[in-house]
């Protein structure tokens, strides 16, 4: 016998199940990735714990990533499951620091999905495509049984050439970096969930989904040293901090006050009991620069780009944000999504 | 925004907090006794900038924590009947009972739904007329209308696949219960804003003359709680035991009475269980007997459950006001959010789920140091 053994390194008594909670992006896919998918598939490559892998080959750097979008309702506020399944791709991709160039694209359908449907995401997967500069050159399409789908599952993947040689990464963050965003949080997680539940608003919330591969070529052309970029997708703000702080070993110090959340978005929050900061976004991410260069990073950013931080070294791999009254607190990942609370 | 910057202005705050330190002349116990206070006070470190002198204890005011076990296990037995729609606000799913929570009942095959209010299961009742359609009736005063509403209207229009299953339970009973149980440390209330909006605080007036302690009717932003704490370390200071409404901007002294008249038309009070206190004579609501046909306990058979606590968790003392959540050795090791022992780490509001997201690197570098 070979030494071969299939023992799950989940603890069955913790989670016989795969839960929702799973694919939250939070500490529970992290317990996922973390004992079971990365040690199985262990590699230098895989290791640096990014939105995508950085390949060398012949001489030149690629980043190469993959991302499937499950999300219900098809169609909300400022996009779809389309648009979404090219900027997700694009952007893991720009957080490489990467041109996006190619896309795959696969789709699962359930039998009975109106073809129209299918049309109106296709078109808004071209129209994506078009908008960020990448073509989607090879896919493939299976149909499951009805009731075996949620109408339309979408994966893709995509390659981009790296045409610098800085090292974006979590490890190369260093005391005293500025924490830059690029615009308002929390939006695209409350427009779905305003749609998915029918909650009713004044004004519909407009998703923020939006291609980022721009803004971080400008950066980057700007000649910012930057150390790490993160697009703030599940998990929100805080899951992204977080996964930093711990890969880099720094501390991540945020104000909350200089967070730009807009005020429906504040509103819906407030209402439903939920935290801005754990709300996803599809068209943020997070950027460490030096501070020295922080102003020259905001201005090749874009207007609405805000400095929320910066690194210290006082304390190990931990997030802390200032409240509006002026006291630090401990910004932890959540374990599944955020419910609603009851009163 | 308005109604939250105003009340959320470091300057204000900051003005009360001193002001309060210059009134301060001797230790006091404060315990508010709601959750959704707990959390705000914890998240923006509104005890950091308390005199030494104040002490705050967390109450028993987070419904989701004083849920007895057994109704958790009840929900389980029905969500896992076939032909069922089980129905609940989304902070209860993930309480374990004795053997798993209603996300896990969910991912067995169950069709266990979040809902924002009770009326959006009564229309999922009226849309399914082939499924029953359950709606878990967790909460204090403040959710009691509305679930009131939904059992009222299901009578009105004749929707007889809809029942709920109730779990209500009242604040005042329970602060009687503190007050007057053996080694009491609580010298002042801070009472829920959100429950005096519905029920306004009469209730509390006899509890003040009866055990000298004042109560001061409070909001749940930084300046409220700080304004709150400071009328009552007023009252405390100058030896009143009063009822005063720091809340008035949402709170009158006779409340909502549209919202307690339809409380009174469906509900009745009873006694209740109340995780790790115990059974507190008449600290609850059940549904009275022209709307019994709606209750889920009676049409699932599932009256007569009981349930057993883990002996390791503390949450009584810490719902009582007895221990804080740091005292606990079980906090953050063997009971952490993944991983529960009792609900006051599982709720949002719980107080040991607000230490623990809050404050748990700080309290072990204070251990460690």
């Amino acid at each position: 016998m070979s030494d071969f053994a299939f023992t799950c390194p989940i603890p069955i008594s913790d989670y016989p199940q795969v839960l929702l909670a799973h694919g939250s992006g939070g500490k529970l896919m992290h317990h996922l990735l973390d004992k079971m998918i990365a040690p199985t598939f262990a590699n230098p490559i895989s290791a640096a714990g990014h939105d995508g892998a950085t390949l060398t080959l012949n001489g030149g750097r690629l980043a190469f990533t993959t991302d499937s979008f499950v999300v219900q309702p098809l169609f909300f506020p400022g996009g779809d499951i389309g648009t979404l399944a090219v900027n997700g791709t694009v952007n893991d991709l720009a957080m490489c620091g990467a041109r996006p160039l190619y896309l795959s694209v696969g789709f699962i359908l359930e039998e009975g999905l109106p073809m129209e449907t299918l049309w109106r995401v296709v078109q808004s997967m071209r129209a994506a495509a078009d908008a960020a500069n990448v073509q989607i050159v090879t896919g493939d399409t299976k149909v499951v049984d009805r009731g075996k789908g949620d109408g339309i599952f979408i994966n893709t993947a995509g390659i981009g050439v790296i045409e610098h040689t800085l090292n974006i990464a979590p490890q190369a963050v260093r005391e005293g970096d500025a924490i830059l965003i690029n615009g308002d949080l929390g939006r695209h997680g409350m427009a779905v969930m305003a749609v998915r539940e029918g909650l009713e608003f004044e004004s519909a919330i407009e998703s923020d989904c939006a291609p980022l591969a721009a803004p971080v070529l400008r950066l980057i052309a700007a000649g910012v040293a930057v150390h790490c970029l993160r697009d703030m997708t599940r998990g929100g703000m805080a899951s992204s901090l977080v996964e930093i702080a711990k890969d880099s070993g720094l501390h991540l110090h945020i104000d909350e006050t200089r967070l730009p959340i807009r005020d429906d978005v504040r509103a819906a929050c407030e209402i439903l009991g939920l935290d801005p900061l754990y709300v996803a976004n599809e068209g943020r991410f997070v950027a460490f620069v030096p501070q020295s260069q922080a102003e020259q990073a905001l201005a090749a950013i874009g207007e609405d780009a805000v400095q929320v931080g910066v690194v210290r070294a006082d304390s190990k791999g931990k997030v802390t944000a200032q409240s509006s009254i002026g006291v630090s607190r401990i910004v932890d990942m959540l374990s599944g999504e955020q419910l609603p609370r009851i009163c | 925004m308005r109604y939250i910057d105003e009340y959320r202005d470091a300057a204000a705050v900051h003005k009360y907090a001193a002001q309060l330190a210059k009134i301060t002349t001797r230790p006091w116990t404060l315990m508010e006794v709601c959750g959704g206070q707990t959390h705000a006070i914890i998240r923006f470190g509104i005890d950091e900038l308390l005199p030494p002198q104040v002490t705050l204890l967390h109450g028993p005011g987070c419904p989701v924590c004083v849920t007895p076990l057994e109704l958790i296990d009840k929900a389980l037995e029905i969500a896992a009947q076939p032909n069922v729609i089980f129905t609940s606000f989304g902070d209860m799913l993930r309480v374990p009972g004795s053997h798993g929570d209603l996300l896990s009942c969910k991912a067995s095959g169950a069709d266990v739904r979040m809902v924002y209010s009770p009326l959006d299961s009564l229309k999922l009742a009226q849309a399914n007329p082939e499924k029953q359609v359950v709606f878990f009736a967790v909460g204090f005063e403040t959710t009691a209308p509305a679930n009131a509403m939904a059992v009222y209207q299901a009578a009105k229009l004749g929707v007889p696949n809809f029942s709920i299953l109730v779990s209500h339970v009242l604040v005042p009973p329970a602060v009687e219960a503190i007050l007057s149980a053996e080694g009491n440390r609580v010298q002042a209330f801070l009472a829920a804003g959100h429950v005096c909006a519905v029920m306004g605080y009469t209730e509390y007036e006899p509890l003040a003359a009866k055990y000298r302690v004042p109560f001061v009717v409070t909001g749940f932003e930084p300046l409220d709680i700080m304004q709150g704490i400071y009328m009552t370390v007023k009252q405390l200071e100058e030896g009143r035991a009063e009822v005063e409404n720091q809340y008035a901007r949402a709170v009158t002294r006779e409340g909502n009475t549209h919202a307690v008249n339809l409380i009174r038309e469906v509900f009745e009070v009873v006694p209740r269980k109340w995780r790790g206190i115990g059974e507190i004579p008449a600290s609850g609501l059940g549904l009275r007997a022209p709307y019994a046909a709606f209750d889920a306990e009676q049409r699932f058979g599932v009256a007569s459950y009981t349930a057993q606590e883990s002996s390791e968790c503390i949450s009584g003392l810490i719902l009582q006001g007895a221990k804080k959540p740091s005292q606990c050795p079980a906090f953050g090791t063997r009971c952490t959010p993944e991983q529960p022992l009792g609900a006051t780490m599982v709720s949002n509001e719980g107080a040991c789920a607000a230490y623990y997201r809050y404050r748990l690197h700080s309290i072990t570098e204070t251990e460690a140091s």
